[in-house]
Order: structure tokens, then sequence, then C-alpha cells
């Protein structure tokens, strides 16, 4: 099958043992389904193909969704439903109890005002250099390069280690002693806190989240970039248009679409940060990077296990992740329409 | 130079390079030593030594000083070149530090002890490239255990995912039924759901069913991926309907017809899916780091972030380990990247 499929393949006689290995296990559960089918009719076959699938949608992603409505309004350190106190809205009111909601420090919970405004902070920066960096880059490979699947990759790759990866190399290049203080010292400069000040965490946390992630999001462009026809310039270049007229008028309004997927995609990655965090800085130091996700797992997971608290919080995050696709659904119709 | 400008000059023809030429070749090659650079960084620091290690400023390259055998002494000891006050120099093993003044003995005399001020030494050294750290690290981090682990979780998640999304895709994409667009768009809807909203309920839901702290527990729930549903479906339906009907003539069953007809066919698009389960699966973070409790258990990317949360960062062993986690990825990066990346531009998923 591997060359090229088709319909052909399916005759070509060819017998490995790979095919022995399939055709006796398509022969066992063939054995198998043959009598659910003259059961049930093969008119309704097809709900026993999605039927393992629909289990575990509605098992571990449906009825927990409507079991956290039930966390939220309960109250008290017991995990288990049964065990724990009907408190109506109080774990909202608790999140919501605020003197002034601009500022976190008159608010009852104080930790998950200063972790939604870490949150809208890092979204803004995140997203912002991330649609630069990565439409920069695409601009750059979607000119005839040399070797452009080579460096394609090399701007892809980052995006496959693993986040706790990704927050150790960095960690460890931006430790007191290490490569990036060595470089500014052999320039004559001062040893940076990197990981001790709140403001360089911050920096370093969205730098290394826009490190890991942009390669993705530049192969999403690029395709973009791909679709547009190449007579267009040429027309464009008859006419006189120079480079960025081009740009302004050609490549940005047909990437638009492109760009809105990419927006998409990436402020509702943002809004859930959390691996690369936990691993780089641990929300710290203090709460100077601990964003929403990580006030839900510390609030539920670490003593005192705040459950109720925490589902409240998710109920107030999948809204706001809810509010945020409803946004840009609209928002992509009417670009479409224009 | 004269050379790499006409190379570079080539991509517009016979007007010779211009300056978005030197702009782009320069941002790629910084953005090569930026993408690159951390991870070779860490490689290679992965090879020193503990003392080399703590060196500041950090050297490139992982050194080891040599050590010489002396008659008359149990342990080897290091070798430095003294530089002496008449301008010769030597090659001698130092046997003690006092204050700044070292002893020294010549290997091939090692009666007579030659006190030198230490500013006048420096230690030979050769580039080596020493597993000690990796041996060490798999010794003390239990790094097969957690990496069975992940295999297992990687490999396992995978294979469902494979035979459960395909199923589903089959009737989506192959059958008339009532009910199919609604439970189409019930599993694209999930898709709005992610697991950080759910991660109490479904923890509930996993100790419920008895599965807290086994791999069984992090398997499962990650098996009916949207995406993966989404993606397969689309391919299927450009599989046309008379095979089926063809298949069905000669007496074949659904299943024999989704195994034998279907699965065959939908091998790209399976392929893609099963790269990006691969890679989800091992560097899967949040879900294991709840489930996973025992260390028995635990997977790498566990394993690796509550060692590095322990008081003291041993990082010797930790880069090491750290390593041995990304290459796996790595090989598999190297050999498939074509399908990623095409895979990636097509559907967008991740």
């Amino acid at each position: 099958m591997a060359e090229g499929g088709g319909i052909r393949g399916e005759y070509r006689v060819r017998r490995t043992l790979g095919d022995v290995v399939f055709n006796s296990v398509v022969d066992f559960f063939d054995g198998l389904f043959r009598p659910i089918q003259a059961l049930i009719g093969s008119k309704r076959m097809p709900y026993v193909f999605v039927l393992p699938n629909l289990l575990v949608f509605v098992i571990f992603i449906l009825i927990p969704m409507i079991l956290n409505f039930s966390y939220a309004f309960t109250g008290g350190q017991q995990f288990f439903l049964a065990d724990r106190t009907p408190v109506g809205g109080d774990n909202f009111a608790h999140l919501f109890d605020c003197g002034n909601f601009l500022d976190p420090n008159t608010c009852r919970e104080d930790t998950f005002w200063i972790a939604m405004f870490n949150t809208v902070w890092f979204v803004v920066l995140q997203v912002g250099a991330l649609v630069v960096v990565s439409l920069g880059t695409a601009l750059v490979l979607n000119q005839k390069v040399k070797a452009r699947a080579f460096f394609r990759s090399v701007f892809f790759y980052p995006v496959l280690l693993s986040p706790v990866v990704v927050a150790l190399i960095w960690r460890w290049i931006l430790q007191n002693d290490g490569l990036l203080n060595a470089l500014i010292v052999a320039f004559g400069g001062e040893r940076l806190p990197f990981l001790v000040s709140v403001g360089w965490t911050r920096f370093w946390v969205v730098f290394i989240s826009v490190w890991s992630q942009m390669g993705f999001y530049t192969l999403i462009l690029l395709a973009g970039l791909q679709s547009i026809p190449t007579e267009l310039y040429e027309a464009s270049s008859i006419d006189g248009a120079n480079r960025w007229q081009a740009f302004r008028r050609i490549t940005l309004p047909l990437l638009m679409p492109t760009m809105l997927v990419v927006l998409v995609l990436s402020v509702i990655r943002a809004v859930q940060s959390f691996d690369i965090v936990y691993a780089f800085s641990n929300g710290g130091p203090g709460t100077a990077t601990t964003f929403m996700v990580q006030y839900i797992f510390n609030t539920a997971f670490m003593p005192p296990n705040q459950y109720g608290l925490a589902a409240a919080a998710s109920l107030v995050l999948a809204s706001i992740l809810l509010i945020l696709t409803l946004i840009q659904l609209r928002v992509g119709r009417q670009s479409e329409l224009a | 130079m004269g050379a790499i400008g006409k190379f570079l000059g080539r991509t517009h023809g016979k007007r010779g390079p211009d300056w978005a030429d030197y702009v782009t070749y320069l941002y790629l090659i910084l953005g090569t030593v930026l993408m690159f650079g951390p991870v070779m960084w860490l490689v290679t620091s992965s090879f020193k030594q503990q003392s080399d290690l703590l060196r500041f400023p950090p050297r490139l390259l992982p050194y080891r000083q040599e050590m010489v055998e002396v008659s008359g002494y149990d342990e080897p000891l290091p070798l430095y070149v003294v530089v002496f006050e008449d301008g010769t120099t030597r090659e001698l093993a130092r046997v003690r530090r006092v204050g700044i003044e070292g002893h020294h003995v010549d290997p091939a005399n090692p009666e007579e002890i030659i006190k030198v001020n230490i500013n006048q030494t420096t230690p030979v050294e050769q580039v080596v490239f020493s597993f000690d750290n990796y041996i060490r690290g798999i010794e003390r981090f239990n790094f097969l255990r957690y990496f069975v682990n992940t295999v297992t979780v990687t490999a396992v998640a995978t294979a469902l995912t494979l035979l459960v999304n395909s199923m589903a895709a089959f009737a989506l994409s192959k059958y008339q039924f009532r009910g199919r667009n609604s439970i189409f768009v019930l599993m694209i809807s999930t898709l709005l759901v992610p697991l950080s909203v759910i991660l109490i309920p479904l923890l509930l839901t996993i100790r419920s069913v008895g599965w807290f702290d086994s791999l069984i527990g992090v398997i499962i729930p990650s098996i009916a991926t949207p995406t993966g549903v989404f993606l397969l479906r689309q391919y299927m339906l450009t599989i046309p309907d008379e095979l089926l009907e063809s298949a069905r003539l000669d007496g074949a069953s659904e299943w024999r017809i989704y195994l034998q007809v279907i699965l065959p066919l939908a091998r790209p698009a399976l392929a893609v899916l099963a790269i990006f389960s691969v890679m989800w699966r091992w560097n899967d973070f949040l879900w294991p780091l709840i489930v996973l409790q025992s260390s028995e258990y635990k997977t790498l990317q566990v394993g690796l972030s509550s060692f590095s949360g322990e008081l003291q960062t041993q990082w010797d062993t930790l880069l090491a380990m750290t390593v041995l986690t990304l290459l796996p990825v790595t090989v598999v990066f190297a050999f498939l990247q074509k399908y990623i990346t095409t895979g990636i531009a097509t559907t967008g998923m991740k």
C-alpha cells in the first residue's frame, strides 16, 4: 500500500508475515462481530463503531463537565461528592469578594485575581510576540531560500520537546552560573538574576513559551502564504507596486483567515498555560508567574485541597474560553464576509 | 566571501544579492543558533564532570584532567604543566595542595617533591565525553522504570487511539444513521472543553473506577481525541462508496469492510495521527502529574519534574536524564519530519 495507495493495490497478491498476522486478526474479530451484525442488522452497525469513542467521551469528558458544577456548589476538603456539603454559591461569592476588582490585594481570594491578571498580561504579550515572530519567520521561509525544508525543521524542532525538557534546558542556561550570564560577563557586563527577579522571570516565561511554540504557528502561516497565487504578485509588480505595497495589499488580506486560526489557537492555549511554567518557575517567585490553571491546580491538589473553590475557578476559566471562542468565531465570519 | 555572495545571489537571478537576501540568511542563521543552540548546550553539558559543571565561565566542550599512576601512590594523580622561573616547563603530577603551594612529583622520578606556586601550574586536560552522568543518573533516578512506563503509556494509548478513533470516523463518514450529525457535533465540541477545566471531576471519575495511581488511568481518558476523529473522517470521506458496496456484494461483514477495505486505504491519515499521538503521549504532563503518585508508576516527564524540584538541583544527573528524555522524540522527528510538518500544515492540529 505504501506505493501510491489506490485501489489496484488491493488486488496485488502479496503475503508477508504481517499480512498473515493481520488476516488472522481480521478473521478473529470478524467471528466476534458477525453475530452482533446478525443480531442488530447491518443498518445499526455504525452505532457499534461509534460506541467505544462515545463511551470514552461521555465518561471522561461529558460527565466530568457536569460533575464540575457539583464541586463548584459544594464545600469542604472531602474529595468524594457524597461527603461534601452543599454551600450554594458560596465558592463564587468567595472568588468574587473584592473591594476593587482592579486591585487583587483588596480581594478575599487574592491569588485568584493575581492569577487572573498574570494570565491577562501573559496572553497579551505571549500571543503578540508569537504572532509577530511566527509571521516574520513564515515570510522569510516563504522566499526562495536554499534548504527551506531544513530551516523549517529547525524552527519546528522545539515544538516537539516536552514542556519539562524545555523548562530544564532554559533553567540550565539562565541559572546564575549559566551560559547566558557567562556571555554577559564576557562582554563586560554584570550577572543578571534571571531566575530570581520578578521581572526577569516573567520575561523568560513569555520568551520560552514563544520559543517552544513558534515553529507550530510558523508552519500554519507558511501553508497559508503558499496558498496565495503567485500571479497576484507578478501582476502587482507589473503595475509597479513595491514590496511593502505587495505585502500590505496582497499578503496581509489574503493571509487574514490563517492569521485568525493562529490567533484562536494561540490565545486558547495561552490562557491555559501550565506545564512549561510549572517546570520553569512553579509560578514564582512568589506568585509572579502563577496563571489560572496553576491556581486551579494548587488550590485543588495542594493542602488544604479546596476542591470547591478550584472547581468554581475552573468554571470561570471555562466561561472565559467559551467567550473567547465565540468572539473569534464572530470575528472570523465578519472577515469572511468583508 | 565572493563565493558566498554569488551563492546567495542566485536567488535573485542576474541582479546579484540585494539587502533582503542578506537579511533573510542572517535571520535564518540566528534562528538556527537560537533554536538548536540551547539543546546543543544541554547535550554537551551533560557529558561534563561535576567540577566542570560548577565552573564559571563554563567551557563549550567537556574536559577531563589527565591522571597518571605514580608508583608509591595508591590513587592516580592529576597531571599539571608547570612553568618554572627560568622558563622551562615540565609535566608533573600533583600530590597535594597546601595553600597556594602545590606539591608535585615527576612521574618518572616519584621520590623528589617539587613545590611550586599554583599560579605557575595549569591542568593537563583533554576533551572527553564522559558517560558518568548517564550511568549515575540511570542508577539513582530510576530511569529504566520511568522509561518503561512512558513507553507503555505511549504505545498502548496510541494503539487504542487509532482503533477507537478510526472506528468512529468510519461510522461517521460511511453510514447514514439517526443521530450521526449530533454525535459528530458532540465530539467536535469537546474541543472546547480542555482538560484544564475538568481536572477535579475527571480525577473523581478515575478514582471511582479504581484507576487512580495507575497507568491505565493516564491512558484511557486520552484515547478519544476529537482532532483524531475529525482528521480520519475527512480522509475517509474521500474513499469511494463503491468499494464498500462491492465488498458487501462479496459477502463481507461491516467489520471486515472496516478492517480490510477502509483501514488499509486510510493508512496515510492513520500514520499522521499515530505520529501525533506518540508525540502527545510522550510529552504529556499535567494529567500524569495528577494521576500518578507512587514512584513506580511515574512517567519520564513527571519523574524528571519531581527530580528537578528537589531541594538541591543535581544538575549532573538531571542534564543527562533530560537528554535521554528528548532523545526518542528527536529521533522520531529526524526520520519523520516530512510527515509531521505536512501533517500540521494540512490539518492544523497539535
